[in-house]
Order: structure tokens, then C-alpha cells, then sequence
């Protein structure tokens, strides 16, 4: 069964736009990265996902039920982790976590301690007192008690020193072993590519591509590094091309024969061709569309 | 119930202050009764040489030498602004907070339905008013029992009756206006409660405004006619009640289908 699934889902803010047409399939027990720039509709999808904001049309269901009409029985397996973490004031941790262990209906006291002292979270701070990076943990904790099928991530790492980050995608990884579903939207390219089986990009509030990360990667361009002198006038498929330290590095897109042809007519001392990191094939895609 | 016990808490210090504001100073008012009471003839033969002014608090028709025409006029208008301002803040607050603070993501994206929280949030507004009335009525009986007078149970027990209408109407209007705002919360509902202040006022100050007394929740808090009639007006409440839930319903309506931005 899909975890999310989501059928021209669009939601418009008058005439801003938010999300259109949006076609969207994560698996249960998948490791999801949904990234875009800032303002490209992340956040937009995942509050219509979450029955924050209601769609303006089309659909979408979790677990198979309608984020309209069952909204309740959704969250009941949904855990969410948002940008930037706000609570009551004058509460203290332990208070938070108990308040939405209520509101759940159930008792987390054993996995919010444990989460804590894995996530070095005090819970008998107030609150008032916490860090940007601390208060974003007593969400992690919140988020992630209660054991939820399907975790909804926004932008996740945000105030989080390295540490916390590798102890935080440990968690997540444990429990993506133990069968939930992981959700992830960021903007950061290395940690969807260290971390998710399959990623959605998403710009202006459409999904221009959602594939596997591996396939993402070999989308067709390599990064290709020449020292020495070579003219690259007439090759075709360079883009993003740098050079410095008598080296010239341009991500290829052309028939490798081709390359080799051009190469072997200048003088080369060294030659690398690698994969492009996920940041470069991300970059790659926008440039696409926007020249589109 | 558990965001009614988290409003409940989360509002504590609030309910406090203002329960404590309001019963402190109506049990110092009663007590100066002793000490004025002498004097009250000349008071009300002063007060009631202001014209319509006078009409305006009840004062041609009040005897401020007794203790039931003392306490309508100086306590009822420290318990209607007062209870007013509360109500009205505390409701006006009550769903508009959780976006002012951001706490709007947290909560909604809980297992409970708006509906319920809608429910237990004005639940909690109920409980918060009643029980300051409560304290703030066991505090004038004793004040009074204090001074030595025997109470006017009925006199008392309507024109507190009266004031926790008041209260509960201000309280369900300001609710549904905290279903539309994101912010500004406080200052509409101060601005709501003083509006019908003086809209009563108004209203009693020339025949030609007396019509504006169908708008104000105050109108039926009139000391001078709850003494006088021993009763209140139940048209008046009638048209607040449905003022009332007016409110609730335009809460009801907003917040199930609002855009949590």
C-alpha cells in the first residue's frame, strides 16, 4: 500500500500560487526526500498532507485514507516534525511530551526517556530556556514517541549541530528499519543522497522529477575534470563548466566517444569522470526548467 | 479533556489576577460602605442634580444609602468592566493565540478533531468565567457578613447573575471573532467590551438612543431596574443568548475549515 499518495493535488493562496497538480507516490516503509529551494512548495504539500490547509483541488489519501474525511485517523499514525519548532510557553519539556502523549491517548513516557537521552534533550528544562537546536529536539522527541507508521519531516536538521544530526538520522534510520515510512523534505542535497531510497523534486510548486537517488545521479551528466590543454569549443552537452589551476571541470552530457575524441586531440595530463553529487544533478534540473 | 486542562493551566495566572483584582476591590468597596454611609444622603442628592448624566449610571432611581443602591452602582460597574475585560480577553485570545504563538502546528496536527478542540477551548472559557464569578460572589457575601449588614440574598444573587450573563455573552461573541484574527486579539476584545460599556451608557442618556440598549449586554445589568423590578429583563437576555451563541456558531463554521498558514 502507498504510504502518501497524492492525485493533481493543488492548493492556491488567491492568486499566489502554492502547489499544482501535484502527483506524488511514496511506499510504506520508503525513505522519502522531497526537495526544492525555499518557497518551491515543500511546505505547502506537506500542511495539505497534514489537513493544516485545505487542498483547493484535487486529493490526496495517506495509508490509503482521505486527508479530508479522515484526517483524524491519519494523524493518529503520523508524526510530524516541522521547521521550526514552537510551543506553550512556561512548560517544560517533560510537560510537552506528556500533553501530546494525551492527545494521542497513549502513554510514551518510556520511548520520550529514551529518545531524550539519546538526543542529550533535559526534560525538566522550561521551555522559555531552551536553544533554537535544543528546542527543535523536544520536537524530534515529540514527533518520533509515539512510534508513528509515517513520519512527515520539514526541513529537519535546522539548528542541529553535526553530532545531533548523525544521532537524529540514526534514529530515523531505525525506524525505517523497524517498517515506518519517512518522509523527508529538505533542501540540503547531501543528506536526501546519504539517506533516502528515492527522492521528488519539486519547483514552483510542480514536481519535475521523482526517481531513485542512483538514478538521479546518473541522470546522464558526469563531472568530468581535464589538466592540460584541450578545446572544448565544439563539444556539445557541457554545462556548468569551471576552470582554475590549469584544470577545466564541466558536468557532460553528450556520447562518451565524442568526449574521448575531443580529449585525445589535445594534450591531457590528467583526466577524471565521476558521478555528479545529487547538489549538481539538482542544480542541472533547474536549469533545465527554467530554460524551459 | 485534555485541552481543557491545558487551557485551565496554561490560563491559571491569568484567572488568578483577575479574580483577585475584582473580589479585592468589591470586598474594599463594601467595606467603605461603613465608612460612607453617612454621607451617602448628600451623595445622592449631589448626583442627582447631573441630568441625564445620572440617568446614565442608574443614579436617579438608586438609593446610595442603602447598601443594595451602593453596591449596584460602585461594585456593579467594577464587576461588569472588570468581568467584561476578561471574558472578552480570554475568549477573543482563546483560538487566535495558538497562531499568534505558532503553536497552531502542534496542536492540529494531533489525533483530535477542530471540532473537539473548539469544544473543550470554550469549555474551558465557561469554567474560567463561572468560577470567577463563583469566588468573586462568595467574596462580596462575606465582605458584607464582615461589615456586619445582612445580605440581600436576591438583590445580590441577580445583579451577580446578571453580570456572569454578561460575561458569558461578551465571552461567545469575542470566540467567534478569535476564529477570524491572527493577531490584535486583546485590543479588539478590550475595544468590544468597552464599546458595549458605553453603547449602554449612551443609550440611557437620551430617549432617542434607547434603542441602542438591544445592542449592549450591559443594558440588562442595570442595577436601578434589577433592584427595582427584582428581576431581569429576559427579553434583553434573550437577544444576548442568541448574540451568544451567534458567536460560538461563527467559531463552529471558521475554525473547522480554516487555513492554518
Amino acid at each position: 500500500m502507498e504510504a502518501i499518495r497524492t492525485d493533481k493535488l493543488t492548493k492556491s493562496y488567491g492568486q499566489s500560487r502554492g502547489i499544482i497538480d501535484l502527483e506524488l507516490s511514496v511506499e510504506q516503509g520508503e525513505f522519502f526526500g522531497f526537495i526544492g529551494p525555499n518557497g518551491a512548495g515543500k511546505s505547502t504539500t506537506i500542511r495539505t498532507l497534514l489537513g493544516l490547509i485545505s487542498p483547493s483541488s484535487g486529493g490526496a489519501s495517506v495509508f490509503g485514507m482521505d486527508i479530508v474525511q479522515e484526517k483524524e485517523n491519519i494523524l493518529r499514525r503520523v508524526g510530524y516534525l516541522p521547521s521550526e519548532a514552537f510551543f506553550y510557553p512556561k512548560m517544560r519539556v517533560w510537560d510537552v511530551l506528556k500533553f501530546s502523549a494525551d492527545l494521542r491517548k497513549t502513554d510514551c513516557s518510556a520511548e520520550a526517556k529514551s529518545l531524550c537521552e539519546r538526543l542529550q534533550l533535559d526534560p525538566d528544562k522550561k521551555i522559555d530556556e531552551l536553544s533554537f537546536g535544543n528546542r527543535k529536539k523536544a520536537a524530534i522527541v515529540c514527533a518520533l514517541q509515539s512510534k508513528p507508521d509515517l513520519l512527515i519531516l520539514d526541513e529537519p536538521t535546522g539548528g542541529l549541530d553535526p553530532l545531533m544530526q548523525r544521532a537524529f538520522f540514526e534514529i530515523l534510520q531505525e525506524r525505517n528499519r523497524e517498517g515506518a515510512t519517512i518522509f523527508f523534505s529538505s533542501h540540503i542535497l547531501s543528506e536526501v543522497q546519504r539517506n533516502c531510497t528515492r527522492a521528488a523534486v519539486i519547483r514552483q510548486g510542480r514536481i519535475i522529477a521523482c526517481d531513485r537517488i542512483e538514478a538521479f545521479a546518473n541522470a546522464g551528466a558526469k563531472r568530468v575534470t581535464v589538466h592540460g590543454s584541450v578545446d572544448l569549443s565544439r563539444l556539445q552537452g557541457i554545462k556548468a563548466r569551471t576552470e582554475g589551476d590549469g584544470a577545466v571541470s564541466f558536468l557532460y552530457s553528450g556520447e562518451m566517444q565524442t568526449l574521448l575524441q575531443c580529449l585525445s586531440a589535445g594534450q591531457v595530463s590528467d583526466l577524471t569522470v565521476a558521478e555528479p553529487d545529487l547538489e549538481e544533478v539538482f542544480l542541472h534540473f533547474y536549469e533545465e526548467e527554467a530554460a524551459q | 479533556m485534555t485541552i481543557l486542562k491545558h487551557e485551565l493551566r496554561q490560563g491559571r495566572t491569568a484567572f488568578w489576577i483577575w479574580t483577585g483584582v475584582i473580589g479585592v476591590m468589591l470586598s474594599v468597596c463594601v467595606f467603605l460602605y461603613t465608612e460612607v454611609r453617612g454621607e451617602m444622603d448628600a451623595v445622592t442628592d449631589l448626583f442627582s442634580s447631573f441630568g441625564s448624566f445620572t440617568a446614565a449610571f442608574g443614579m436617579d432611581r438608586l438609593n446610595f444609602g442603602t447598601l443594595e443602591g451602593f453596591y449596584a452602582i460602585e461594585c456593579g460597574s467594577m464587576l461588569g468592566l472588570g468581568g467584561a475585560f476578561y471574558a472578552a480577553i480570554s475568549a477573543v485570545s482563546m483560538l487566535s493565540k495558538e497562531e499568534v504563538n505558532k503553536t497552531a502546528d502542534f496542536l492540529l496536527t494531533h489525533p483530535i478533531s477542530r471540532r473537539r478542540i473548539l469544544l473543550e477551548k470554550l469549555l474551558a472559557i465557561f469554567v474560567q468565567i463561572t468560577l470567577l464569578n463563583v469566588i468573586v460572589f462568595s467574596a462580596s457575601v462575606l465582605s458584607i457578613l464582615a461589615i456586619g449588614e445582612s445580605v440581600p440574598w436576591k438583590e445580590l444573587f441577580l445583579l451577580h447573575l446578571a453580570y456572569y450573563l454578561l460575561q458569558l455573552e461578551i465571552a461567545g461573541i469575542c470566540y467567534g471573532i478569535s476564529s477570524f484574527i491572527k493577531r490584535g486579539s486583546i485590543g479588539i476584545g478590550l475595544g468590544i467590551a468597552v464599546l458595549f460599556y458605553f453603547t449602554n451608557l449612551i443609550s440611557n442618556l437620551t430617549a432617542s438612543a434607547k434603542f441602542l440598549k438591544y445592542f449592549t449586554p450591559f443594558s440588562y445589568c442595570d442595577g436601578a431596574d434589577i433592584i427595582a423590578d427584582l428581576k431581569l429583563d429576559g427579553g434583553l437576555i434573550a437577544i444576548g443568548a442568541v448574540a451568544c451563541l451567534a458567536g460560538i456558531a461563527a467559531a463552529w463554521l471558521r475554525y473547522g475549515r480554516k487555513d492554518i498558514t
